[in-house]
């Protein structure tokens, strides 16, 4: 049967802010499934509140909801558009688990929208750990023994029966949130509690540990005639245990043979059709004990998920895209394989070459986080690489990750592991943790044999054995030196995959003589080319990864190409905002007429996506890679340039190197771009310009950063020059505090690794500026010096909260007119200034209407997307243009750049943090980015606007209850504005003690005086909150030091789930948002109708 | 355990020229010689170098790493491999799997079959891929030894290698008291065939390429199976009319090589594909229910629809060439799939045509 007719409108929910556990791979596969749908003809309705989505730009659906991710905002969505389909299966667990609670409300069957792909019966059988396994069972699968429980007794008790070690797994939970494995009774009770708090529905399986087992994923298709197919097998390297999310992943499985796995292809086909999945691709995850070969089933995903999109692009077959279509009605048989083109999508790929992914963790960035891997998700991103054998994909994927590492060690940072006996290193191995394959590769460069390793680690003696021949032949090579090696053997050390960097370092040598060296040998790169056929047919897609063999595969440049350098792995600071921006930049310039050239190494992204680009070349982002392309570009035709202003800091860091090797780099020039990294340039700008900055000075020694700080006056800010996110930033108050700061940059961390501190690596040191306001710019200049200001945002949070983890809104809400003006000017100064050819980013700090230059960024912001949704304005696209000659007089006669017409809509941004994750990091907001994602509310006025942008980020704002204050000083007077507000809106009002006094002088009436945290008298916080009498969390942190009794407060909150504002500004937005709350419903209007009736945006 | 590495080299007939290592059996004079193809299947490699329906050909293994879960006795589908050679990017040093009780450079050396490590076979995939299977010679011999030896090689065609390959004496396998009693002809029959027809209740007799059709018939059996096996099958003439003697007088069922002799018995004619199907992933459509089925594939010939008689149908089409990959003929009780149902390696898809051969004879 092909498409369905009996169908017109379609719902699509997205899989909302980007979390741990649910990143931009669901933006790929909705971008997918939304483009499938609407080139079917179908009208495509997507709601999501992720504004950094591609998915959500206006030109992928036909009405695009960016709203709250909840029943009710969908149920006013649903009435509206009336969908006659939801297609629930592409939204990660988000969008599954919210098609269910709309099905439950009654909602589905109100409206009469069917749910297409899997139904509910499905998605339960799948997704009720319990009923998951009886099913599994009745079809004679294995599973390990189990018991269920809803309470922690009933747990204790399971977990006796079945005897420890034990792992708790929670229902409809997703990145193994609230698993653990439990040894012990204490351990139990423990991970018990957590996880019932974890599953939605408070249902926990227990179940015996089998951690050690191999572990394995299929990823299964199927049609609703009941073709089934399987597009990937995965191999975890790190066994059971260890969150698939969470473990480096081989594609295809390695060490099983046929029978073993067409065994386990029988068995996902038997679960897939018990479990009912009518349509579409789903994981089935399998453990297998490496003695015996016993195999059982561990779940089943009956959805897209973060392994599909690395299905997908290790093998080249789109299975969202194909499940879109499987969807709508089409068989496997009818849909065709568009790398082949002559071939239907109804076959198995087959491949020849190894995928390898790497996760990618922040444990830096979150200190008093534990860096131990286990059954929950803790990485924020990941990484693919590919290569003809394990080895060579392995160490380009460690390359890929930009932690300063060169590939598997080899590098300055294994120097590490030098001071470690065997014995340690051992011992350090058996512990997963993100350095453990680095540590397993020196044990075994160290003569441990793989028998003990792999008794440690449970990591296959095969990889063991790849591993050591990297070893061995780094000892060769060593031995020979640089002038010694013939062509065979520097076609074998890239054939094992050592990167020119490491060589260098082997050799005491340079990249560059590396290089020369190497290529002199007549041995250079050569890109092969993936076709989901191991070349059985021709293929048609350019989707290519360098390898050294014989035979290259690069076709002539049919027109000039321009290459687009990604943003890497998802870390945070650097999300899914940048591969938007890439993203779009290949659209923009696809239409001009250019040829585009994707470069990027996340599997996770639309960017990767083997159609967003002309070509696209899945490598590692770095010099000797992107060079590599280049090069090998350059031979195939004209190469206009190389664009590195849109993947974030990642492609900004090569534009030096890659200008100093004849790859034109388009755009703002690379002094430029220095010009504003560098602090004294940047300083003798804003002088010239007349442009105030918070006094400051540079320092490579602690003496200096002293005496500078004492000269400034404190508190002031540390920090490293040319990091994102705010990394390592601190705001200190005296002397020592200097010391200490400047010690942890110079040393520890991955700062250290990346070379610590060093006249070209210096801190910088500035004053900090309490209490201002701080605002965001994104603005475009084009070569003609003509300037657009894409978008003025002013923060909620007071400057000294990072930009990326404080709200903003746009239009400013309550800047004046002439400091807007002002700040404009500023921006257009210092774009002429910089010579700015395409994006630039500005930070303000605004106080007593003063306005500051904090730092000026000449690239695409983590903002640019969520100033497009805004104001509907492409400013990625505009900037790409601009970056290729076009001015914005051009574009806007062209209509990309639309006449601006006032808007009369606020939109505010909102950061959503990970700390459900981490419960023992404070929660505290600072200038170190720690949010993963983002959230946009948009409504008529801006407390709306904030109420949905807080309900969109899991902070729903109650309307009625208690709320509970606890200030600093010096927000007490702010604070008591907030708090009159709720008694006003009736809330009942609670506070600790001081601030009570405060309040109660101000004849503000508080119903509860809280005694501080573990004082004998009466409830103290934390107890307030357990006892869920409290519905609002107002507490802002008291000066510095120590905050224990706020941090005990604030982890009180997120553990109970309740509301909790850490700035008195936010705080006074919320209340604005309730009193509107309180008087009317929330619009629910698409981005189309607000764009239509005006770009809420500023003149050219 | 570092390796030694021999450098060696693969000549194709055409002067096409790759650089690797010998691993192993070393041949005495340094060459081996075949007709080169690609097997795309991702595992499986102890299956495949032990179907003889490779006889006479060299196997190039398109995915990269070879040899990794070693080798065990029970997955052999031969006493030996039948291949003349394999070409591979990387042999596995050190296997690692629970079933293994060798290493595949150990097998090979036992089983003298000679092997080249090293090679670009995504390049040597692709040359095959535009210029046809191809005779070539690989070995530690110079280029031009090597050359000359490959275009001596004549290749498959015309060569009926089923009766090289075939058993010399008819033996039994499956119990004696089970419900059906089959006669297979041995063309180089797959150990999976015979395990898939003892499973299905048949007692199987294995009798050689050259048994008449009146000697089978005399065995009065339930039905008569035809195995796969290597070359061309145009060139097994003796079978093609034992086949035509037993068809319409007892259930028939041939895979593979059987399948193309069945074919030329009815009365069609076969042909050389470019390349053949060699893999575990070709979809093959079902006529009569339309179902999609993932197939294990090993041939270079097929038959010609346009060419079958009436009263032959045909039951399987290849999605991806829209070759020919099954044909029944109700009146004459007899069917046939060009691909392997049995798998050995490859999918179980479409094992319930041995429940169909089953339901065929007991209906007689
Ligand atoms: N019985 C078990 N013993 C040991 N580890 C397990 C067991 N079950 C699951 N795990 C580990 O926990 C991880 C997460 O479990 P899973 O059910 O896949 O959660 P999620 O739904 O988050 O993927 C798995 O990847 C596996 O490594
Ligand atoms: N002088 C200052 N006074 C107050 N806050 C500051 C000052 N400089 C920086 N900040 C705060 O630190 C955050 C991060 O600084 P920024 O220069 O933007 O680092 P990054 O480049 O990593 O984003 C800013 O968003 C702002 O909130
Ligand atoms: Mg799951
Ligand atoms: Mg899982």
């Amino acid at each position: 049967m092909p498409r369905r007719d009996d169908i017109e409108t379609i719902l699509l929910i997205g899989s909302g802010p980007i979390v741990i556990g649910q990143a931009c791979e669901f933006d790929y596969s909705g971008t997918q499934a939304c483009r499938v749908l609407r080139e079917e003809g179908y009208r495509v309705v997507l709601v999501n509140s992720n504004p950094a989505t591609i998915m959500t730009d206006p030109e992928f659906a036909d009405a695009t909801y960016v709203e709250p991710l909840d029943v009710p905002t969908l149920t006013r969505i649903i009435e509206k558009e009336r969908p006659d389909a939801l297609l629930p299966t592409l939204g990660g667990q988000t969008g599954l688990n919210l098609a269910i609670a709309l099905h439950e409300a009654g909602v589905l069957d109100t409206y009469s929208v069917e749910m297409i792909g899997a139904n509910v019966e499905a998605i339960e059988t799948a997704e009720d750990r319990q009923r998951f396994k009886v099913a599994m069972t009745e079809i004679g699968l294995h599973v390990p023994p189990s018991g269920i429980a809803y309470d922690v007794d009933e747990a204790l008790r399971v977990g006796e029966e079945i005897g420890y070690p034990i792992i708790i797994r929670p229902a409809y939970i997703l990145g193994g949130g609230g698993t653990g494995i439990a040894h012990s009774h204490e351990e139990m009770k423990h991970l018990a509690e957590r996880g019932l708090a974890a599953s939605p529905i408070s249902e926990i399986l227990i179940e015996r540990s089998i951690a050690g087992w191999k572990e394995y994923e299929l990823e299964v298709m199927r049609d609703h005639a009941d073709n089934v197919v399987v597009i990937c097998s995965i191999e975890n390297l790190d066994p059971m245990g260890v969150h698939t999310g969470e473990s480096i992943t081989v594609a295809p499985a390695q060490t099983l043979t046929d029978v073993e796995y067409q065994l386990m292809r029988d068995a996902a086909f038997a679960c897939i059709r018990r479990i009912g999945v009518e349509t579409g691709g789903s994981n089935v995850q399998f453990a297998v004990h490496p003695q015996t070969g016993e195999m059982v089933v561990i779940e089943m995903n009956p959805r897209v998920s973060r392994s599909s999109a690395l299905a997908s692009k290790a093998t080249g077959f789109p299975i969202a895209k194909i499940a879109a279509k499987l969807a709508v009605g089409y068989r496997l048989d009818e849909v065709q394989n568009d790398i082949t083109r002559e071939t239907p999508a109804s076959f198995e790929p087959t491949i020849d070459y190894v995928v390898t992914k790497f996760p990618r963790w922040a444990f830096e960035k979150l200190p008093g986080s534990n860096p131990v891997l286990g059954t929950q998700m803790q990485s924020v991103g990941e990484v693919m690489a590919i290569g003809r054998t394990f080895c060579e994909s392995l160490q380009k994927s460690v390359r890929s990750l930009e932690t300063g590492r060169y590939g598997l060690n080899c590098d300055p940072t294994e120097r590490e592991l030098d001071v470690l006996s065997e014995d340690e290193l051992v011992l350090a191995a058996a512990i997963p943790t993100p350095d453990r394959i680095f540590q397993v590769e020196a044990a075994l460069r160290r003569f441990v044999s793989i028998e003990r390793v792999h008794e440690v680690t449970g990591i296959d003696p095969w990889f063991l054995d790849q591993i050591l021949q990297i070893v061995e032949e780094r000892d060769r090579l060593a031995g020979l030196g640089i002038e010694q090696v013939t062509r065979s053997d520097w076609r074998r050390a890239k054939r094992l995959g050592f990167s020119d960097p490491q060589l260098a370092y082997m050799w005491g040598s340079t990249e560059a003589e590396v290089r020369s060296a190497r290529t002199a040998a007549g041995v250079r790169v050569t890109y092969k080319t993936v076709d989901t056929c191991a070349a059985e047919f021709a293929a048609f897609t350019p989707y290519h990864y360098s390898t050294y063999e014989d035979e290259d595969e690069i076709a002539p440049l049919e027109k000039p190409a321009v290459v687009i350098l990604g943003s890497g792995p998802n870390r945070i600071g650097q999300g899914v905002e940048f591969d938007y921006c890439c993203v779009h930049a290949a659209f923009a310039l696809r239409d001009a007429g250019f040829e585009t050239v994707m470069v990027n190494c996340n599997p996770e992204t639309v960017s990767t996506d083997y159609d967003t680009s002309d070509r696209l070349f899945f490598e590692p982002l770095t010099n000797e890679d992107v060079l590599n392309v280049c090069e090998r570009l350059q031979e195939a035709g004209e190469v206009r340039g190389i664009i590195v202003s849109l993947g974030g800091q990642t492609p900004l860091k090569l534009a030096h190197d890659l200008e100093r090797s004849g790859v034109p780099v388009l755009g703002t020039s690379p002094a430029s771009i220095d010009a504003a990294e560098d602090r004294e340039q940047f300083n003798a700008l804003c002088t010239r310009l007349g442009i105030p900055q918070p006094d400051g000075a540079m320092a490579t020694t602690a003496d200096e950063a002293v005496a500078v700080a004492n000269r400034i006056g404190y508190p002031v800010l540390v920090r490293p020059s040319y990091v994102l996110g705010g990394r390592a930033m601190q705001i200190v108050y005296d002397d020592s505090d200097v010391r200490r700061a400047m010690a942890e940059l110079a040393h520890t961390g991955s700062l250290g690794r990346e070379g610590g501190l060093s006249a070209e690596r210096p801190a910088l040191i500035d004053r900090f500026l309490e209490d201002a306001t701080e605002v965001d710019v994104d603005a475009i200049r084009d070569h003609g010096g003509a300037c657009l200001i894409g978008g003025v945002m002013e923060h909620t949070e007071e400057a000294g909260v990072h930009s990326g983890d404080s709200s903003c809104a746009i239009p400013p809400p309550t800047l004046p007119a002439e400091v807007v003006r002002t700040i404009e000017e500023y921006t257009r100064a210092l774009a002429a200034e910089l010579e700015v050819v395409g994006l630039l980013n500005v930070q303000y700090a605004v106080r007593d209407r003063r306005v500051y230059v904090i730092e000026a960024n000449p690239r695409a912001s983590r903002t640019v997307p969520f100033v497009s949704k805004a104001t509907g304005v492409p400013l990625a696209k505009i900037a790409a243009r601009v970056m290729l000659g076009a001015t914005l007089e051009q574009l806007a006669t062209e209509g990309l750049l639309k006449p601006p017409a006032p808007g009369r809509h606020v939109a505010v941004k909102e950061a959503v943090l990970p700390f459900n994750r981490f419960p023992d990091v404070d929660t505290i907001l600072g200038p170190e980015m720690r949010s993963t994602g983002e959230v946009m509310g948009i409504d008529r006025s801006f407390g709306m606007a904030f109420a949905k942008s807080q309900a969109g980020a899991g902070n729903k704002l109650p309307s009625e209850g208690t709320v509970f204050l606890s200030l600093a000083d010096r927000d007490k007077d702010a604070g008591m504005f907030a708090a009159r507000r709720f008694f006003d809106l009736g809330f009942s009002i609670a506070a600790t003690a001081g601030t009570a006094r405060f309040l109660e002088g101000k004849r503000v009436r508080v119903d509860t005086v809280v005694a501080k945290v573990g004082e004998e008298v009466g409830v103290d916080a934390v107890e307030l909150i357990s006892s869920g009498k409290v519905d609002l969390v107002i507490n802002t942190p008291r000066g510095r030091g120590p905050r224990s009794d706020g941090m005990h407060i604030r982890r009180a909150a997120i553990v109970h789930g309740v509301a909790c504002i850490t700035t008195v500004a936010a705080a006074v937005a919320a209340a604005g948002g309730i009193t509107e709350e309180a008087e009317r419903d929330a619009d629910v209007r698409s981005l189309q109708e607000y764009h239509a009736d005006g770009q809420l945006r500023f003149d050219v | 355990m570092s390796t030694v590495h021999t450098e060696a080299l693969l000549v194709l007939a055409d002067g096409e020229t790759f650089e690797g290592v010998a691993v192993g059996h070393q041949p005495s004079d340094g060459v081996a010689t075949g007709e080169v193809v690609f097997n795309t299947s991702l595992a499986g490699y102890q299956e495949i170098l032990t179907d003889p329906s490779y006889a006479g050909q060299i196997i190039t293994f398109t995915y990269p790493h070879i040899g990794n879960y070693g080798v065990n006795e029970r997955d052999d589908e031969a006493r030996a491999p039948r291949c003349r050679g394999v070409i591979v990017r990387d042999l596995a040093r050190r296997p690692s799997n629970w079933r293994a009780t060798d290493d595949l450079a150990g097998f090979l050396a036992r089983n003298e079959v000679a092997g080249i490590a090293g090679i670009d076979t995504r390049r040597l995939t692709r040359h095959i891929r535009s210029a046809g299977a191809i005779p070539g010679a690989f070995g530690v011999a110079d280029r031009d030894t090597l050359l000359a030896a490959a275009q001596a090689d004549g290749g498959t065609d015309g060569c009926d290698l089923a009766s090289v390959v075939t058993t010399p004496e008819p033996y039994k396998v499956g119990p004696d008291d089970a419900t059906l009693y089959v006669v297979a002809y041995d063309f180089g029959i797959k150990r999976s065939i015979l395990d898939q027809l003892v499973v299905s209740g048949c007692q199987v007799e294995v009798v050689p390429a050259g048994t008449s059709g009146a000697d089978v018939l005399a065995r009065a059996p339930d039905g008569v199976f035809l195995s796969n096996g290597p070359g061309d099958p145009a060139a097994v003439v003796a079978a093609r009319e034992s086949v035509g003697a037993l068809l319409g007088n007892v259930p028939v069922f041939g895979i593979c090589l059987g399948h193309q002799i069945m074919g030329l018995a009815l009365g069609a004619e076969t042909f050389k594909l470019r390349f053949g199907h060699h893999g575990g992933n070709h979809p093959v459509r079902h006529l009569p229910t339309g179902r999609v089925e993932i197939t294990s594939q090993n041939h270079n010939y097929a038959v010609d629809g346009s060419s079958l008689p009436d009263g032959s149908e045909v039951t399987h089409l290849n999605l991806n060439d829209g070759d020919i990959e099954g044909v029944r003929s109700e009146a004459l009780r007899a069917f046939s799939v060009q691909y392997h149902p049995e798998a050995g390696p490859g999918p179980h898809d479409a094992r319930y045509l041995f429940e169909e051969f089953v339901q065929l004879m007991k209906a007689s």
